[in-house]
């Protein structure tokens, strides 16, 4: 038996609506994995150090403001500048056709817009988290 | 569930109602009559349609003063206007952490200066304004009072709504500053200043929207609104100052229509009647017209999906017709793509002429409550106003609102309600078209979106620096000191403080920082 896969899913910015968030937190943690949920309104810097401090494979942002673009990247950079390059990134939410290829280059590893089934996103996930650089050999 | 057909928040449903199912059928009020279950006035929409109050704004107060001069050119007859994130959480748009979000899901306000170009060529005494504010909603309208001096309108002719309901912000909307105690003082005091200064201004519209989509139903959505309510109240009347009678009437209400039409209906019908009875009954309103529950409303939301999104039009058109049946007084209807982006002016256009076709062309606004005396339609209401004072009992035994909000017990409420919702759909259990019924494969649509300019946030950031550079400090200091003084008290109101700083420039983030020294800040409880 492998250890569970550790997921922390978060809310960069000033966007409250979290509904999506916890839906997936939620679907997730029934799907076997071990989630922890930041809250609203945290800074690039704070999920970075909690994703390391809980030592997760995967950190999901959910951001539905618009400003997914800017905020990925941020996220991506503090995990970087925490040393934490290895944990993979993903982003969901109110996301156009077209920002898509502009998250991939900020570094998010998978994408899920408005409308994903739920199912779709536990099966990327569980994928993600068996591929090389994720943290299969945490202590 | 097992067979029996139930409503969208699970109320059982008869095959067919008669008679027997309406005690008192023959007695029923008339609409303008208390408790107003058929509606607020006798002749329904014939003295006044609904206001058509479409919800926008974005990037500079340039941009969106354009866009309002646009909508009002086209019929519509009251502004609705979004603010961006950071305004709403009461930073400047020169904050380092906030840049991403400036101008983006609506106008960035820093100081008064923004809000005399947001309502430039603007005549506030012929329009009226609702706010989508809460966190800094005291300073908004202080802005607001301060713009009407300004082009020389009295503040007894300002007529509008600010949002001001910060208990839901806690538990779904997330634009929370302060904590919630110093949070209920400062929303107290905006009633008090509009009840004796703005007498045509709603202080308050208590909104159960955003406790909807976030994943409420029908019935725990008005249960909760009318638990905020009877919470804002109890603090206004705690204080002795006034009567219900004296500020009642400027409280209003604000929710979701979703897909389930009869039970958006009845939602609204037993609302009104449930508010009647609170308000006469546990503050003792002596005047009638304190009892109405003045309500406006949004077709769209959690109830759009992004699959077949064109699908979203009809569903938007339905959802306003309930809305009219259920006897709302303003409606925003939401354009189909904003599962997608911020709504294109096309798609603006389309919300905006399906509220013009049902109002002028169906005839549905004729009549005052066409579907009063219906067996099915009663008997709901009836079930719907048991069942949200159930909801409201057990919430009033476990302490009341705020420390139901400061325990995360309304947050998983509504947690497992959107779960439950969501496995509904996954099993086909509920029916969405296009999601999980007649499914086809398709790309999601090309939308135009809003792209945000970054000249327009350059020119935001100049702005603010040439407002700081030319206003006086010495009395941005004097009334910001005055300010931070009087939050130390808990007798003195801080609307008169917040419109001085406001006539001084001061910066919504330089407002909200010194009520933070007094105040604090919100520590969430992160629960799912």
């Amino acid at each position: 038996m492998s250890l569970p896969v550790r997921v922390l899913v978060a809310k960069p910015g000033l966007d409250g609506h979290d509904r999506g968030a916890k839906l997936v937190a939620r679907t997730l943690r029934d799907a076997g994995f071990e989630v922890i949920y930041t809250g609203i309104r945290q800074r690039p810097e704070a999920i970075a150090s909690v994703a390391l401090q809980e030592d997760v494979q995967i950190v999901g942002l959910s951001i539905l403001s618009g400003a997914h673009v800017a905020l990925t990247q941020k996220t991506a950079d503090a995990l970087r500048a925490a040393g934490a390059d290895d944990v993979r990134l993903v982003v969901g939410g109110t996301i156009p056709k077209r920002d898509v290829p502009r998250l991939e280059a900020a570094g998010a590893a998978a994408v899920y817009p408005t409308g994903t089934p739920l199912e779709e996103l536990v099966e990327s996930m569980r994928a993600l988290s068996a591929t090389e650089g994720g943290r299969s050999a945490r202590g | 569930m097992g067979d029996t057909v139930r409503s969208e928040s699970g109320i059982p449903l008869a095959a067919s109602y008669g008679p027997e199912d309406v005690p008192g059928l023959q007695s029923i009020p008339r609409p303008g009559e208390f408790p107003f279950t058929r509606g607020n006035f006798p002749d329904g929409y014939r003295g006044r349609t609904w206001t058509i109050r479409q919800y926008s704004g974005f990037g500079t107060p340039e941009e969106s003063n354009e866009r309002y001069r646009y909508l009002l050119a086209q019929g519509g007859t009251g502004l609705s206007v979004a603010l961006d994130l950071p305004t709403q959480c009461g930073y400047d748009s020169d904050h380092p952490d906030v840049e991403e979000e400036v101008g983006r899901v609506g106008v960035a306000l820093d100081t008064l200066a923004d809000a005399e170009i947001l309502f430039d060529d603007i005549p506030l005494d012929a329009i009226s304004t609702s706010f989508t504010i809460n966190g800094t909603a005291a300073i908004l309208l202080a802005f607001y009072v301060a713009v009407g001096e300004k082009q020389g309108v009295e503040r007894s002719k300002l007529r509008g709504t600010i949002q001001n309901d910060i208990l839901k912000e806690y538990v779904s909307r997330g634009t929370w500053i302060w904590p919630p105690r110093p949070s209920l003082r400062l929303i107290a005091d905006t009633i008090e200043f509009c009840a004796q200064e703005v007498p045509r201004f709603n202080a308050i519209s208590v909104a159960g929207a955003h406790f909807r989509d976030a994943g409420a139903n029908a019935a725990q959505e008005m249960a909760f609104t009318l638990m905020d309510g009877i919470t804002y109240c109890d603090e206004v009347m705690a204080r002795g100052r006034m009567t219900i009678d004296e500020f009642a009437p400027q409280v209003s209400f604000f929710f979701y229509t979703h897909g389930d039409f009869f039970e958006e209906i009845a939602k609204y019908r037993a609302g009104r009647r449930r508010w009647a009875h609170i308000v006469r009954e546990r503050y003792g309103a002596k005047d009638d017209r304190s009892c109405m529950f003045r309500v406006g409303c949004v077709a769209g939301g959690a109830s759009l999906y992004a699959p077949q999104a064109q699908n979203n039009i009809v569903r938007v058109a339905y959802e306003a017709l309930a809305s009219v049946l259920g006897g709302v007084q303003s409606m925003f209807t939401a354009a189909w793509d904003e599962p997608f982006a911020l709504p294109s002016e096309d798609s603006a256009t389309l919300a905006l002429r399906t509220q013009q076709v049902l109002a002028y062309e169906t005839g549905v606004a004729r009549v005052a409550d066409p579907l009063g005396g219906s067996y099915y339609v009663e008997a709901l209401t009836d079930e719907m106003e048991a069942r949200v004072a159930e909801i409201m009992d057990d919430l009033e035994r476990r302490g009341g609102m705020v420390k139901a909000v400061e325990e995360g017990h309304l947050q998983r409420l509504i947690s497992e309600e959107a779960f439950r919702v969501q496995q509904a759909i996954a099993s086909g259990e509920r029916a969405i078209v296009g999601v999980n019924q007649f499914e086809t494969d398709e790309d999601p649509p090309e939308v135009e979106g809003y792209e945000m300019d970054e000249k327009g946030r350059i020119r935001q950031l100049e702005r603010l620096a040439e407002v700081k550079r030319s206003r006086s400090a010495a009395d941005v200091g004097a009334t910001l000191a005055a300010l931070g003084k009087a939050a130390a008290q808990d007798d003195v109101n801080l609307m008169p403080l917040l419109v001085d700083c406001a006539k001084a420039y001061c910066t919504v983030g330089e407002m909200v920082d010194v009520l933070k020294d007094e105040w604090g800040e919100f520590q969430q409880p992160a629960v799912f």
